[in-house]
């Protein structure tokens, strides 16, 4: 391997005229490309000179076949000078800082210094526009300078004063090269450029580069036609107007018609090195289409760069939509049969695998159900030759195997492959996870690890890829498979868990004290490898009775022991612990749930207390295994009681109807009162505030009360036998406050944490009157979502919903750059072996990653030791 | 609020480069120009130990190389 060299700087130039001429091959004249026999014309754009593509002929230039000939340049001599486009601004710069008599730049030696700085000096800046006073005089020969005006896209005038009328004066890109001539090097170097290697004179072209035709090869149609490269058709343009140019000059033709033609080349040569600039029509092809040119080669998202360096299609990938099996584990991802009979693996035919791979060709490449044994689609030769399997050359093929070939087999279970959704905003959009292949069209995963993907099954389409090698499978199954995810280096909990019905169900399995028969003992724990049930609790009537936390025991590891508190838990001044009327205390000791509620902080995504002590005490693959179970489990226990939510689980009785009345009413009496206080002067205001800002603080306070009030009423009459209650206190889906708009009352709406002012003069809406500021008059919603909005209250809540969607689609976009800004910044860097952060060059970021060199994901939710929860799993108490 | 800043002796400097293995040049920079350095009166080529309060570590070292600001 070549040993890495270091950079020692790089330059940026302009070519010369004398340095296109000497890299030019040849020049050329004529327009036309093939003659009538379909060979190149000498001298054409497609002259043998600069290089082959079609097969059979020889560059002339180096003698190498069409595919070995890197191509070569050429050139056109333009019969007048013409005006790079890319160059325009620094043009318009130059004129305007440099004598347009004597080229100097428009600085005395004094004012150079003030800006520029001197040799040893370390400060100052390189002259700017901006540091020359407009239409001075200069300092070096008295001449009076005149404002230069630039019109887009190449146009330059000079405006004159005559008898004191503003007049413009057109300058031609001859007298521009002129002026540019005439600017001394020495006066370059405070303008930031180095004269060796660009002049300013160059910006402006007097002969053009012909780019290879190995860069712009034309292409053969079906019915034999040959179809240029839109870069030959913009050349046979400028050439075809060079030539009529060059015709009339020699003539004498009159002015007009030389202005005419210079500009017509100036169009042509524009578009052809940008057909997007502003100010000028793009060219079009004969079919309407703008042509690509040299800029829209490199720029944009299927640009050079974007499009083909940065970023590259893959093979060996398939894409599909993807649903959810939580019967699956979650290190497994579902392929549909038809993906897995179409993608192969290649292995090596050895003494050891023969009889194996050759029973895999045999089958050939239709495997008819997932669980028949795989097949394979191609096999290899040791010349590399590829022999394809079909339907009627499987045996033929099959007893030619010997070993040193490769058979190309299709993906079976147990297949490492990676699996991917983007945005790819961390390293956990990619995993690594293990084939199982299904029938149907969808990818399946386990829902558990929807949250590190962000993914969910409204349609969303994920990316699968199969690694090539062992080398390529070992790294993946041991860096970045499911397992070895399961903790985020984001906050260093774990991100894989419990969503939704999980928690849901996990909450109504193992709340309070439930007991359950030996049928439903066996129902529940049936996907479980356990062989004896548990020692039963007690017996009712001759039947055996079994408790909902044994239940749940039988999925924990045998030593666990660990105290918290539920997602339940109300923070009470004193812990009733083990009595708590919530069931919110957990304790489990020795791997059995004594007491308390599993819900979200126990086994969630992002919270998951239980999952991240089993993967301190037990590692990832322990965890894996648990998060398996629990899936299974909790879905299992969704199922026997049944869950689901309708519109009568939002119906509250005749009494918390009139009690939510009366707090509403009282509420809006309260809000005219102060506003009566308020329009009587007698407001006192808040210290820092106006009357006015202080009357809408306590409007809001009242009325938010008001709202909460509501929200407690529904909530008395709706217990845990509502869904929408148990999905908010087990922290699976909602809150509390969903529950108060759908039943009670939907409250302020606003717009920037204000009430809503906008909209005509002095009122919000026609249907009011003018300067009343009452609480339906400004977006208090008083009804709720099931009792329905009248129409002002609708409109209220649109814009309050307007802003939340405006708020989400901007912050996206704004977090998606930045996220891109820091990627290109970051994604080099790595922590070296003496815990330093440095750049691939040795150059060190940071001293100490992190500056305490912990590694997040192994911290304890930001911390480096988890002193607590150590102390209390050998205490086995809480501390 | 301002980090502390002190210019580092020649000794301490030839430790801390045998200490990371590295030149001077694979140092962290900070301009001649920033009110920091001026403020301690340090000049170009001279290395500086800033001392922040960390919210991982408590307190961290970091180490800047004094450079030439570039004219933009
Ligand atoms: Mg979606
Ligand atoms: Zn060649
Ligand atoms: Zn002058
Ligand atoms: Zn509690």
């Amino acid at each position: 391997m070549p040993s890495p060299k270091r950079i020692g700087k790089i330059e940026f130039g302009l070519l010369s005229p004398k340095e296109i001429r000497e890299m030019s091959v040849r020049k050329i004249i004529w327009a036309d490309t093939y003659d009538d026999d379909g060979f190149p014309y000498p001298q054409g754009l497609m002259d043998l000179n600069l290089g082959v593509i079609d097969p059979g002929l020889r560059c002339k230039t180096c003698d190498q076949k069409a595919s070995e000939c890197p191509g070569h340049f050429g050139h056109i001599e333009l019969a007048k000078p013409v005006i790079h486009v890319g160059y325009t601004r620094l043009i318009r710069k130059l004129l305007r800082v440099s004598c347009r008599a004597c080229g100097r730049l428009l600085l005395s030696l004094d004012e150079l210094e003030k800006v520029f700085g001197t040799e040893d000096d370390l400060t100052g800046d390189q002259v700017s526009e901006k540091d020359i006073k407009k239409e001075r005089i200069c300092p070096h020969c008295g001449e009076q300078q005149l404002k230069i005006n630039f019109e887009k896209p190449t146009t330059f005038s000079e405006v004159l004063v005559e008898e004191g009328k503003k007049v413009e004066h057109k300058l031609t890109p001859a007298d521009i090269r002129a002026r540019l001539e005439k600017i001394p090097d020495e006066d370059l170097v405070p303008l930031g450029i180095n004269p060796k290697v660009a002049r300013p004179e160059w910006t402006v072209l007097t002969v053009l580069p012909v780019p290879p035709v190995t860069m712009r090869p034309s292409i053969i149609l079906e019915n034999g036609q040959r179809s240029e490269d839109d870069l030959t058709h913009k050349l046979v343009d400028i050439i075809r107007i060079n030539q009529r140019f060059k015709e009339n000059q020699d003539a004498g033709a009159p002015q007009l018609i030389i202005e005419d033609l210079w500009e017509l080349l100036q169009y042509h040569v524009t578009t052809y090195l940008d057909n997007e600039v502003a100010g000028c029509p793009p060219a079009r092809h004969r079919s309407g289409r703008p042509l690509k040119t040299l800029s829209q080669r490199l720029k944009g998202k299927d640009g050079r760069f974007r499009g083909s360096l940065s970023g590259k299609r893959v093979n060996f990938s398939a894409r599909t939509v993807i649903s959810p099996d939580p019967n699956i584990s979650v290190t497994e991802v579902g392929v549909p049969r038809a993906i897995a009979n179409e993608m192969t693996i290649p292995v090596h035919v050895t003494p050891y695998n023969i009889d194996e791979l050759k029973q895999m060709a045999r089958n050939g490449p239709s495997r008819q159900t997932v669980n028949a044994p795989c097949g394979a689609n191609y096999v290899i030769r040791p010349d590399n030759r590829r022999l394809r399997l079909a339907d009627g050359n499987l045996d033929t093929v099959t007893d030619m195997i010997e070993p040193g070939w490769t058979v190309e087999r299709q993906l079976r279970d147990g297949d490492v492959v990676l699996f991917n959704r983007q945005p790819s905003l961390h390293r956990m959009s990619i995993m690594a996870h293990r084939v199982k292949v299904v029938e149907g069209r969808t990818f399946r995963l386990n829902p558990a690890v929807c949250p590190p993907y962000n993914a969910d099954f409204d349609g969303d389409e994920m990316n699968l890829h199969i690694p090539q090698t062992e080398e390529a499978r070992a790294e993946a199954y041991i860096l970045i498979s499911v397992e070895e995810n399961i903790l985020s280096p984001r906050f260093g909990g774990p991100i894989i868990g419990g969503i939704h019905d999980h928690v849901s169900g996990i909450f109504m399995l193992t709340h309070g004290m439930r007991y359950f028969t030996k049928e439903e003992m066996l129902y529940l724990l049936r996907f479980t490898k356990i062989e004896h049930l548990p020692q039963k609790v007690k017996e009712e009537n001759g039947v055996e009775l079994w408790s909902n936390k044994q239940v749940f025991s039988q999925i924990l590891p045998s030593e666990l022991n660990m105290v918290f508190h539920a997602s339940s838990c109300q923070n009470c001044e004193t812990c009733k612990k083990e009595l708590c009327e919530r069931d919110a205390y957990v304790r489990i000791f020795d791997g059995k749930l004594e007491s308390g509620t599993i819900d979200k902080k126990a086994i969630g995504a992002f919270d998951g207390q239980i999952v991240n002590r089993i993967i301190r005490q037990y590692g990832m693959r322990r965890a894996a295994e648990f998060i398996d179970d629990l899936t299974k489990l909790s879905i299992r226990a969704i199922m026997l009681d049944g869950f689901s939510f309708g519109i009568d689980d939002e119906d509250l009785s005749k009494t918390e109807y009139g009690q939510i009345e009366d707090v509403l009413k009282n509420a809006t009496l309260d809000v005219e009162r102060r506003i009566k206080i308020y329009e009587d002067g007698q407001l006192e205001p808040m210290p820092g505030r106006t009357v006015e800002e202080t009357l809408e603080m306590q409007i809001m306070q009242v009325l938010g009360k008001a709202r909460d009030l509501t929200g407690q009423i529904a909530g008395r009459h709706l217990g845990l036998t509502n869904s929408a209650v148990v999905m908010a206190v087990s922290g699976a889906r909602g809150s509390m406050l969903n529950l108060t708009q759908m039943a009670g009352c939907i409250g302020q709406q606003s717009v920037r944490g204000e009430r809503i002012v906008r909209g005509y003069d002095d009122r919000t809406l026609p249907h009011f009157r003018k300067g009343d500021r009452g609480s339906d008059a400004h977006g208090f919603i008083k009804h709720s979502y099931k009792g329905g909005l009248n129409p002002t209250e609708f409109f209220f809540h649109a814009i309050g919903g307007r802003e939340g969607l405006v708020d989400t689609a901007v912050r996206t976009s704004q977090s998606g750059y930045l996220q891109r800004r820091m990627i290109n910044a970051l994604q080099d860097l790595k922590v070296a072996y003496d815990g330093t952060v440095r750049t691939t060059g040795g150059r060190i970021i940071q001293f100490q990653y992190g500056e305490d060199g912990t590694d997040p994901t192994k911290s304890a939710f930001g911390d480096p030791v988890d002193v607590k929860g150590i102390v209390e799993s050998i205490l086995k108490e809480e501390v | 609020m301002v980090p502390d800043h002190t210019i580092m002796s020649e000794d301490e400097v030839r430790t801390l480069l045998a200490h990371y293995n590295i030149t001077t040049e694979q140092l962290p920079k900070i301009f001649h120009d920033d009110p920091a350095v001026k403020a301690i009166n340090a000049k170009v080529d001279d290395v500086i130990r800033v001392v922040r309060i960390s919210h991982t570590a408590g307190r961290a070292e970091s180490y800047r190389l004094v450079i030439r600001r570039p004219k933009k």
